[in-house]
């Protein structure tokens, strides 16, 4: 039940703290999207690299959770896909492997958006 | 007709107006700060009751508009000029809010120094015999200015340390040819300086030389010095702001212990608003409530209210444009 | 008064020697605190969902499912918690704590979808939702795709 909990905590935390540091260092002009975007490419990079996979064995959450853990499922599953379905596989892989978080995040987000008011 | 312009920059009114009356309508963390008994109305939170944010932002000029007036006792129809603008593109909260006053209107732009230079602008109309009466309003709103300027606020980010907390207030004066109340005497009206800060996060620094730029040759045109002012305060430098504008006139051989900011007196350390506070309702509510009691308690005689504006735009800074800034100098007098 | 040339007073002060000016009084940003605060928050989001994972799996889940599910219900989260007005009070004190966990993606979505509402479920909430989300999907698709090509062309 408790598996991987504290590698989870420390890799994840190390992982925002990278970004922290992103946030913190730069120029005003880099908001939270620049952030998220950085860490999806860098992710996706880092997995291509062959370097994202041991640190997802590693601390499974601590890897899957921040935003770079979506750049490595989309690359993965580009490469698997190539290797499935040859060049197709390139524009195909990445969107198939995670549908389910993008349906989520659209079908979520819309329902929460049409709920709820902000609050300023 | 003999010029009534000074110096550089400066005009001296021969006929000054009269601040008639004062209204100021302000949110709840604008009641609860150290200001919060000066204001007529604190809203009990910043929508009311109003279908969008816009529309409250609207309604709550309306109010001030209204107040004004209401307190003069002087009839609408001998209004013959309405002077407002706010934050918002295309100043739409002034727009609507002169919809419902009927008075011919003037919409001015000039970020947050909006209030000062529609006293301004006012006692121009006034002072040149084109007015009876010139009532005067300027609006701000947190949440409208979040959504137009910067993230969305419900976004979970850090604001930066420089950054300053834009007010939800409207203020209004009604000013006069003749009658009981303080003066507007003499005005100067700012060029705009841009020193190339390009945070948007940081318009304290962006503005402290326009400020210092447009009390120099105000100083300068009237050949007058700091102490010949009770107040000096500029509009919403902010802390940061206040400091390097007063750091700037030392180069210039100007020493300042009069010199405050009303987004520095608006809210407290505890409202954790980083630098201060922001906004064209920031000086006018300051103004309309605190400042004008002074004067009228006689406790200030004379005072420079200089309004401090960052003329960018949501475009101009995504692409890496530096922020223009302006300072608009009014005299007022007790 | 007649018209005269005037001028100067100038502030006597290059924009160069403002910047520095600027920048030397410029209040930075209290960096080892933002660093412990972004590592325990983040920490914690990915220990819960690795707790997550961990209660999926034993309800018989495969591992690649349950990571899928979790990462799902975290979204699921952080839009719910962006509704209450949640989100940006941790965020003010977690900051990328809360933004580079999955949660903070949904968070990026629900906020300006919820701030344009007024401007209706179309232009408003429909086209915001993408604000934020749209570029991290535009460059993380683009990435895999590109990813992809290489690889097809490297074996």
């Amino acid at each position: 039940m408790f598996e991987q909990i504290i590698p989870a905590f420390v890799v994840g935390g190390l992982i925002c703290v990278i970004g922290q540091l992103l946030m913190d260092l730069t120029k005003p002009s880099f908001t939270p999207a620049h952030v998220l975007v950085l860490f999806v490419t860098g992710g996706a990079v880092l997995s291509a690299l062959g370097l994202y996979e041991p640190l997802v064995k590693f601390a499974g959450a601590g890897a899957t959770v921040p935003l770079s853990g979506f750049g490595h499922a989309l690359a993965k599953g580009a490469m698997e896909a190539v290797d499935e379905r040859g060049l197709l596989g390139a524009f195909s892989g990445g969107v198939e492997a995670t549908a389910v978080g993008i349906a989520v995040a659209v079908f979520f987000g819309y329902l929460v958006s049409i709920i709820f008011n902000p609050k300023g | 007709m003999d010029l009534k312009r000074i110096g550089n920059q400066t005009v001296v009114f021969t006929n000054p107006s009269v601040i008639l009356s004062s209204y100021s309508v302000v949110g709840p963390m604008e009641g609860k700060g150290p200001l919060g008994k000066t204001f007529n109305k604190v809203w009990p939170d910043t929508i009311n009751g109003n279908p969008s944010w816009e529309v409250a932002e609207s309604k709550m000029m309306e109010e001030a508009l209204e107040g004004a007036v209401q307190e003069s006792q002087v009839n609408k129809n001998e209004i013959d000029y309405l002077l407002a603008g706010d934050l918002l593109n295309q100043i739409i909260s002034s727009n609507f809010a002169a919809r419902t006053m009927g008075i011919p209107f003037i919409g001015l732009y000039g970020a947050c120094s909006t209030m000062a230079l529609s006293m301004a602008v006012g006692t121009m109309l006034i002072d040149g015999g084109f007015a009876r009466h010139v009532l005067v309003g300027v609006s701000s709103h947190h949440d409208t200015a979040e959504r137009q300027y910067r993230l969305p606020t419900e976004q979970g980010g850090q604001r930066s340390m420089s950054s300053q907390w834009t007010v939800t207030g409207a203020g209004s004066l009604l000013l006069g040819r003749s009658g009981k109340g303080p003066r507007i005497t003499a005005a100067t009206i700012g060029r705009i300086i841009d020193f190339g800060e390009t945070d948007t996060n940081n318009m304290g620094a962006a503005m402290a030389p326009a400020v210092a730029d447009t009390i120099l040759n105000h100083l300068h045109d009237l050949k007058r010095s700091p102490e010949d002012y009770d107040l000096i305060i500029s509009g919403d430098l902010g802390i940061l702001g206040l400091e390097l504008a007063q750091q700037v006139l030392k180069k210039n051989g100007l020493y300042f212990n009069n010199f405050s900011d009303c987004g520095v007196l608006i809210y407290d350390k505890s409202q954790d608003t980083h630098a201060g506070a922001s906004g064209c309702g920031c000086s006018a509510v300051v103004f309309a409530g605190h400042i004008l009691d002074k004067i009228k308690a006689g406790e200030y005689k004379r005072v420079l209210l200089v309004g401090s504006g960052a003329l960018h735009s949501p475009t101009s800074a995504l692409q890496g444009e530096s922020i223009p800034a302006v300072g608009h100098a009014v005299v007022i007098e007790g | 008064m007649s018209d005269q040339n005037h001028r100067p007073p100038n502030i006597n002060i290059t924009p160069e020697e403002y910047q520095e000016l600027a920048k030397k009084m410029t209040p930075k940003p209290t960096i080892l605190k933002n660093i412990i605060l972004a590592f325990l928050v983040g920490g914690l989001i990915c220990a819960f969902g690795q707790l997550c994972i961990n209660i999926f799996v034993q309800l018989g889940l495969a591992r690649e499912d349950a990571s899928t599910a979790t990462t799902a219900f975290l979204i699921l989260l952080g839009a719910l918690l962006t509704g209450l007005g949640i989100y940006d009070e941790i965020g003010k004190y977690a900051g990328a704590g809360s933004i580079v966990p999955v949660t903070g993606f949904a968070n990026s979505i629900v906020s300006p979808a919820l701030e344009f509402k007024r401007e209706g479920y179309v232009m408003g909430v429909g086209a915001k939702l993408f604000t934020v989300a749209g570029p991290v999907l535009v460059y993380g698709i683009t990435s895999s795709i590109v990813i992809g090509i290489i690889a097809y062309f490297l074996r």
